[in-house]
């Protein structure tokens, strides 16, 4: 197991280097700058500017720069666009928002599609089935900016028993965690369902049944760890996407979240921003996914490590 | 023959023999199956209430897509400011936006471009994707280990920021919309094509293609991609959603087209921000997109069904 950990270790440190390099140059290439897009400064101004920043110097140099500062001390640089503050205290605002708006929508997630899977397998084929089929796929068919919407208009400003918009006490929570984590508790619910389904074929299960084990028991001692298999290794994508779907999410909510700070930072050609936080959202993702395929691992003894 | 090679199975029943060894060779793998497993997996289709359906909604969406707007009195982007945004009436049958446009025609002009986008960025999907897979597949050993790492890793990837930082730095261009989307949809699609392409190498008529002869170009096109036709099928009809909601949510951040052009995710944005006075500008945009992106779950999952295919997704 810890060569396997090392290894992907290893691994990773590749990926998020590859990725940082790919960032950093791609940005530089594309047209504007931080500074064009504000009211025309002259063009004294704008050196000064540049070389405040260290923007005049050759790029490798600025490159080099910035990977010393970033390897050395876990350093960001300053962002171009918010004067004076950098771009570590933004991430250190915004991203405990993000994080818990993620964490609720993942537990929205499991709570509710979990349930769904395991009735819709245990009584399979029946209009229970059908029923937590359906709510499943309107539920990955109905996607978050029309799921958000409809909710605020209704919840929020037809019965007005939340807010619309805003981050400030735990009312504000619901709408968002909602909305976000409905569409991966469909996707929770199908792959439980169809995970369960599949187990409850296997010989063991028969082995189980004939040894006079009780319903209950083959389910919760015996299918369970089989049956959501699928839904650990999905995990890892749904993490992903929840950390993304939250851009739309912050959007829609008026949440104060590193989400909508990113689509406005890659707006405004806040290099140092942009930069941060894809370095952030990548390091997180890769992380989390070593993580799943450890869990499988750990739920599925056959699997080894490769 | 030149036909589709699934139609020219279909033509060879087993036991009249094959006029030319190179049938023959696609004869031989699944000779019983063959003949019938298209004919099978029809029956089964039809038999699928759901899928029917949600072929038939598609069909008439596309339909109504292409060639509603000339039928239409109103022009997608004709304002009437004097009328303002107006409930569905009998003069405009889904209501008019703030501009005075109507929905109606507005919301099938901007079906054009979200069908268009995910017809043609699933084509840039599956372009790459059956070709990549193919080659690792067929390759085998060294090439395709470090062919699938790289699809791992990719795997790993926030490839939604990508998109995004794309779209935001060079333009809302339609064209790099369609790449960016593809480029990014075709990961899922390699990998299966490569598992099929793997256990199609250990089958008889592939052994046999190779005594006869033929080239390995030939054998990879002619005879083992078509034979990995049915999961092929199935994962586009389910990438399309993907690719449409994709779009849609680039287009609900500002990144998609731009005005007076709309898509489906471009209603969706306008219609969140007027839902409170003007509920019918979310609703229709939002229950459109919603059932269009039913239906091709529901085809999809029927097709996975009748040409029964194991998810490969796990």
């Amino acid at each position: 197991m810890l060569p396997f950990i090392l290894r992907r270790t290893l691994q990773i440190a590749v990926v998020l280097w590859v990725i940082i390099t790919a960032t950093f140059f791609m940005i530089r290439f594309v047209p504007g700058g931080p500074f064009t897009a504000e009211k025309a400064v002259t063009p004294e101004i704008l050196r000064n500017l540049e070389a405040h920043y260290g923007l005049d110097r050759p790029l490798w140099q600025q490159y080099l720069d910035y990977m010393g500062k970033l390897v050395l001390h876990g350093d960001l640089g300053p962002s171009f666009k918010y004067a004076s503050r950098s771009v570590n205290e933004i991430i250190a605002d915004k991203l405990p928002v993000s994080l818990e708006l993620g964490a609720l929508a993942l537990g929205v997630a499991l709570a509710v599609g979990l349930p769904l899977g395991l009735v819709a397998a245990v009584r399979r084929n029946t209009l229970l089935d059908y029923l937590c089929s359906s709510v499943a796929m309107l539920g990955i068919c109905v996607p978050t900016f029309v799921l958000g919407p409809l909710l605020v208009l209704f919840f929020a400003i037809k019965l007005g028993w939340t807010n619309a918009s805003g981050w400030y006490g735990p009312g504000d929570r619901v709408l968002p965690a909602l909305t976000l984590g409905l569409v991966y508790a469909a996707y929770v619910a199908r792959l439980t369902r169809g995970g369960i389904l599949e187990v409850l074929g296997q010989d063991y299960i028969r082995t189980a049944r004939a040894k006079g084990a009780s319903a209950a028991r083959i389910l919760w001692q015996h299918a369970l760890r089989g049956g959501l298999l699928p839904v650990v290794s999905f995990l890892g994508p749904a993490i992903a996407g929840i950390l993304t779907g939250s851009f739309v999410i912050e959007t829609i909510f008026q949440i104060p979240g590193l989400g909508r700070e990113f689509v406005q930072s890659a707006f405004n050609r806040d290099y140092t921003l942009v930069l941060g936080t894809v370095i952030l959202y990548a390091t997180l993702i890769v992380v989390l996914n070593l993580a799943v395929d450890i869990a499988q691992v750990w739920l599925n003894p056959r699997r080894k490590f490769e | 023959m030149n036909a589709p090679s699934n139609d020219a199975r279909g033509d060879l029943r087993p036991d009249d023999e094959p006029p030319t060894l190179d049938d023959g060779s696609q004869n031989k793998g699944e000779a019983e199956a063959s003949g019938s497993l298209w004919h099978d997996a029809w029956r089964r289709l039809a038999k699928n209430r759901l899928a029917v359906f949600g072929a038939g909604v598609l069909a008439l969406l596309t339909l109504a897509c292409v060639f509603g707007p000339l039928f239409s009195s109103y022009r997608y982007d004709a304002q009437d400011l004097m009328l303002g945004a107006s409930a569905p009436s009998a003069a405009h049958w889904l209501g008019t936006d703030t501009l005075g446009r109507d929905l109606f025609v507005r919301l099938l002009v901007g079906g054009r471009i979200s069908l268009g986008v995910g017809l043609c960025a699933t084509l840039v999907a599956l372009v790459i994707g059956v070709v990549y897979g193919a080659v690792a597949g067929f390759a085998g050993g060294r090439v395709d280990t470090l062919m699938m790492r790289i699809v791992d890793i990719m795997y790993a990837l926030p490839f939604t920021i990508f998109v995004i930082l794309l779209m935001v730095f060079f333009g809302r261009n339609i064209v790099l919309l369609f790449v960016a989307i593809g480029a990014v949809e075709w990961l899922t699609m390699a990998r299966i094509v490569r598992d099929q392409i793997l256990s199609l190498k250990k089958m008889e008529f592939i052994e046999a293609a190779q005594v006869l002869g033929l080239g390995r170009r030939r054998i990879l096109f002619r005879h083992m991609i078509p034979n990995a036709l049915g999961p092929i099928i199935v994962y586009t009809t389910l990438t399309i959603p993907a690719v449409m909601l994709l779009e849609a949510f680039l287009s609900f951040l500002g990144l998609g087209v731009q005005p007076p052009l709309s898509s489906w995710g471009v209603l969706i944005k306008d219609g969140a921000e007027k839902m409170e006075e003007f509920w019918w500008l979310l609703f229709f945009p939002g229950g459109l997109f919603s059932l269009t992106l039913f239906s091709l779950n529901f085809l999809g999952d029927g097709l996975r069904d009748a040409l029964d295919i194991r998810s490969a997704k796990d």
